[in-house]
């Protein structure tokens, strides 16, 4: 019998229910089998004409049709799928009627070209002005695209959808906010405020404008030929990541609340950080100390040492300067350990799912601990020889892993981990 | 049950500094003194028909020393950056490494401003026949400033202010339009109140100054056109006038507060948000009701401060709440600041925790009776946030006994 308390005395939280979508494919028996086949989901992009663009593969989710398209409308309609089947995995509430808060980690919203073409095209003549467009916009004719484009549209939708309870909180921690969405789950079922809680991520935003703004940062791989070996994640020759689509839900549940109702524990939230870096808008302090203090943080929280971290599901994107910040500070962080604990980056096969990307990669840390099977990282034939991680190349790995630590970090100083495990400590 | 109120033994909240930037000017005086001369700052010219509460400008270089930050920054980040190191000065900790390295933030926030130009040459380039696949691809490319993206992203005013002036806690971004500010705050008090936190910095802010916004909000008829009325007296004329406003907030613990000696504007006492289903008449009020019912027990000399948008139906469902609560004089931000959006609610809080420092609730500004004098200093203003179209929060400040 385990405590329904941790040594801190607050409420264990564990994980009841998953759900995940991925350019690999939805659904976790899908997603976890090409995973561990080291599948990439990487692939030319079809959706719109890549003429002129540097970059020209990504990780879409070309399977779920969303109609009329935007970005914020597939971001949508695959939490709802994901939220679908994370609630089926776990029983809980009533059809329409979840009982607890959405804690929802969504890309920042705003109007997309397809509807500016439209309104463009509806001023019927070939020279205007801004104020022309501003001036066609009302009497009701677009009155959809204002609700579309509301930044809390789409925790509106599920909330409504799920009957999700209270003020749906829609976040952005840029690449962290998966992480983010799952610590504000953590900590309100730790403060006794719910025994439940719907924490959802998604991204549906590879569309021309997005892939051109992280292209001018330099932040992209422009590997396009073999799509497929573009993401390559502490190799020597990786040169940015790979934009993705997807998204992941999870139900959590205080233990004594999943137990009592005979709920199938599918891992514990054992310990959430965060810390600012308050350096520079897209890098790193070059000290590594907000990201060390994170990780420090993150395993304070847990009550753990690093001792007992046996894998760590790295943010690892595959930029030059990341994949080298965190072996520095993971080192500086565990030791010698650093180098003996099987990393790996799911990345290099999905790609980086943005605002997703925390909650996916924490779900394939849970379903790593559920098989004692690491998904390797694909593309890693030439070993970055100052990354001395034990990474996990090209073929799973069959490991006893009790503990897991998925880390987070992005843009505007965002540093986020997790600690997974598979039973209450 | 996603509330946050006290309970016994629970930590007190303290709001100990106030940063506000907006319309009527900057800081608490040039704020306080407009509200009580009610003097407004509207613009009915500059985006006719459309009418907006322009920034009353500021020398940003006082917060924001480096000339590279602000060029790093649009607009919105820049007021906000602005008011968010207006507010530590206030509260006495600005610089202060110790502290400052451990301050938790939460920001409501939206996105930030397009280049116009860039999107109406696309635009203009295509209706005269530009039709090559590539050819937005290409325009992106060669017209898009490398950093303007950073200026969009929701996460980067929080970036920004961690940036400048030096934050190293925990920072988190919340997006929704109005509500965000009402769950920022309730987020903070949550873990400040429990104890995970000791102290926050909170708020948001906004550029009303946009005319890509006012395609947004035009889309569902939003924006008042021609003449600038108060929000209670545009029934026949809905609509809200955006406004340009930072508004941030340091939340403390009690005990915090006082081991620093720390003096307190108010507390902050509860905050309460839901999400009405609004699909019936009368939907948005049942909620208002709700969160009214669940803020702790109001036995003092009460008032409410509201972020009314002057949208309907919103408004006129909201007035019909504070009809039923006629014996708390209402004052309404939309009027005196325009609508800020995400910054309307911590615009609130702050005009409540100033109000019960200054021991008088501002006058009211209204034709149609729904703002009465109040005589005597409040003891409790709860502040109201109705969104324009989703999302409903209530908070209670009180003064500090």
């Amino acid at each position: 019998m385990t405590a329904p308390r941790d040594k801190f005395g607050r409420p264990v939280v564990v994980v009841t229910g998953m759900g995940i979508m991925t350019s690999l494919g939805a659904g976790k028996a899908d997603n976890w089998a090409k995973l561990v086949a080291g599948e990439s989901g990487i692939r030319t992009i079809t959706r719109f004409p890549v003429d002129g663009l540097k970059t020209t593969m990504a990780g879409t989710v070309d399977f779920v049709s969303v109609d009329p398209f935007s970005s914020t409308g597939l971001s949508e309609r695959m939490a709802e799928i994901v939220t679908q089947e994370a609630l089926e995995q776990a029983g809980i509430g009533a059809k329409a009627d979840f009982p607890g808060p959405l804690f929802l980690a969504v890309a920042p919203v705003e109007v997309e070209w397809p509807q500016r073409r439209e309104l463009g095209r509806a001023v019927g003549s070939p020279d205007f002005t801004y104020d022309d467009l501003l001036r066609i916009s009302g009497g009701g004719k677009y009155s959809a695209y204002h609700h579309r484009f509301m930044f809390g549209s789409v925790a509106a939708y599920l909330a409504e959808t799920f009957g999700t309870k209270g003020s749906p909180i829609s976040l952005s921690t840029a690449c962290a906010s998966g992480a983010t969405s799952i610590q504000l789950g953590v900590e309100a079922i730790r403060r006794g405020e719910t025994d439940a809680a719907l924490c959802v991520a998604t991204d549906g935003t590879v569309n021309p404008e997005a892939l051109v703004r992280f292209s001018l940062l330099s932040a992209l791989s422009t590997q396009n030929d073999p799509p497929q070996a573009a993401s390559r994640p502490f190799s020597k020759n990786r040169d940015g990541f790979v934009m993705a689509e997807g998204a992941g839900a999870l139900v959590l549940e205080s233990y004594e609340a999943a137990t009592a109702r005979g709920a199938k524990i599918l891992g514990v939230i054992a310990g959430c950080g965060e810390l600012t870096d308050s350096f520079h808008r897209t890098r790193s302090s070059p000290d590594g100390k907000p990201i060390i203090g994170c990780m420090n943080k993150t395993l304070a929280d847990a009550g753990m040492t690093p001792d007992q971290i046996d894998h760590i599901n790295a943010h690892g994107t595959a930029t030059p300067e990341n994949d080298k910040m965190e072996f520095n500070t993971t080192s500086a962080v565990f030791g010698e350990l650093a180098q003996k604990i099987p990393v790996t980056s799911n990345k290099s096969m999905v790609g980086h799912t943005i605002s997703a990307a925390g909650a996916v990669e924490a779900i394939f840390s849970l379903l790593t601990l559920e098989h004692q099977r690491i998904p390797p990282t694909i593309n890693y034939e030439t070993p970055d020889p100052t990354i001395l991680f034990d990474v996990v190349g090209n073929k799973a790995r069959d490991a006893r892993v009790t503990a897991v630590m998925s880390n987070s970090f992005g843009f505007g100083g965002q540093n986020a981990s997790l600690i997974l495990t598979r039973e209450p400590a | 049950m996603t509330d946050t109120a006290s309970k016994p033994g629970q930590t007190e909240v303290w709001i100990t500094g106030i940063g506000l930037a907006t319309s009527l000017g900057e800081g608490l005086d040039a704020n306080w003194a407009a509200l009580q001369e009610k003097r407004i700052n509207v613009d009915e010219k500059g985006f006719a028909p459309y009418i907006m509460h322009p920034l009353m400008p500021v020398t940003f270089d006082t917060q924001i020393p480096k000339k590279g930050d602000q060029r790093q920054m649009e607009a919105w980040q820049r007021i906000g950056t602005y008011a968010a190191g207006l507010a530590l000065d206030s509260a006495g900790i600005k610089g202060n490494k110790d502290i400052l390295s451990k301050i938790d933030m939460v920001v409501a926030a939206g996105g930030g401003e397009r280049d116009l130009n860039v999107d109406t040459g696309v635009l203009t380039a295509e209706a005269k026949g530009a039709n090559a696949p590539g050819f937005l691809n290409e325009r992106l490319m060669s017209d898009l400033r490398p950093t303007l993206f950073l200026a969009q992203l929701s996460n980067l005013l929080a970036g920004n202010i961690a940036i400048v002036h030096g934050l190293g806690g925990t920072s988190r971004t919340f997006m929704g339009e109005e509500v965000a500010g009402a769950d920022a705050a309730r987020i903070a008090l949550a873990r400040i109140g429990s104890g995970e936190s000791d102290i926050a910095l909170i708020g948001g802010s906004h550029n009303g100054e946009r005319k890509d916004l006012m395609v947004l909000y035009e889309f569902g008829d939003f924006n008042l056109k021609d003449k600038f009325a108060p929000v209670w007296a545009r029934k026949d004329h809905a609509g809200f006038a955006l406004g340009s406003a930072g508004a941030f907030l340091v939340l403390e613990s009690r005990a915090h507060a006082e081991a620093r000696g720390a003096k307190p504007f108010a507390k902050l006492s509860s905050v309460v948000a839901d999400l009405a289903r609004r699909k019936q008449p009368g939907d948005m009020a049942a909620t208002l009701e709700k969160l009214w019912a669940k803020l702790p027990k109001r036995e003092g000399k009460g008032a409410i401060i509201t972020g009314a948008t002057g949208a309907e139906p919103a408004t006129s469902e909201e007035r019909g709440f504070l009809k039923g609560h006629a014996d708390f004089p209402v004052r309404s931000t939309g009027t005196m600041f325009g609508h800020t959006m995400e910054t309307q609610f911590p615009l609130g809080i702050a005009l409540a925790a100033l109000s019960i420092s200054r021991g008088a609730l501002f006058p009211p500004n209204d034709s149609t009776g729904t703002e009465i004098e109040m005589q005597g200093a409040p003891t409790q203003i709860v502040v109201v946030g109705a969104g324009h179209w989703r999302g409903e929060g209530m908070a209670l400040v009180e003064a500090v006994s």
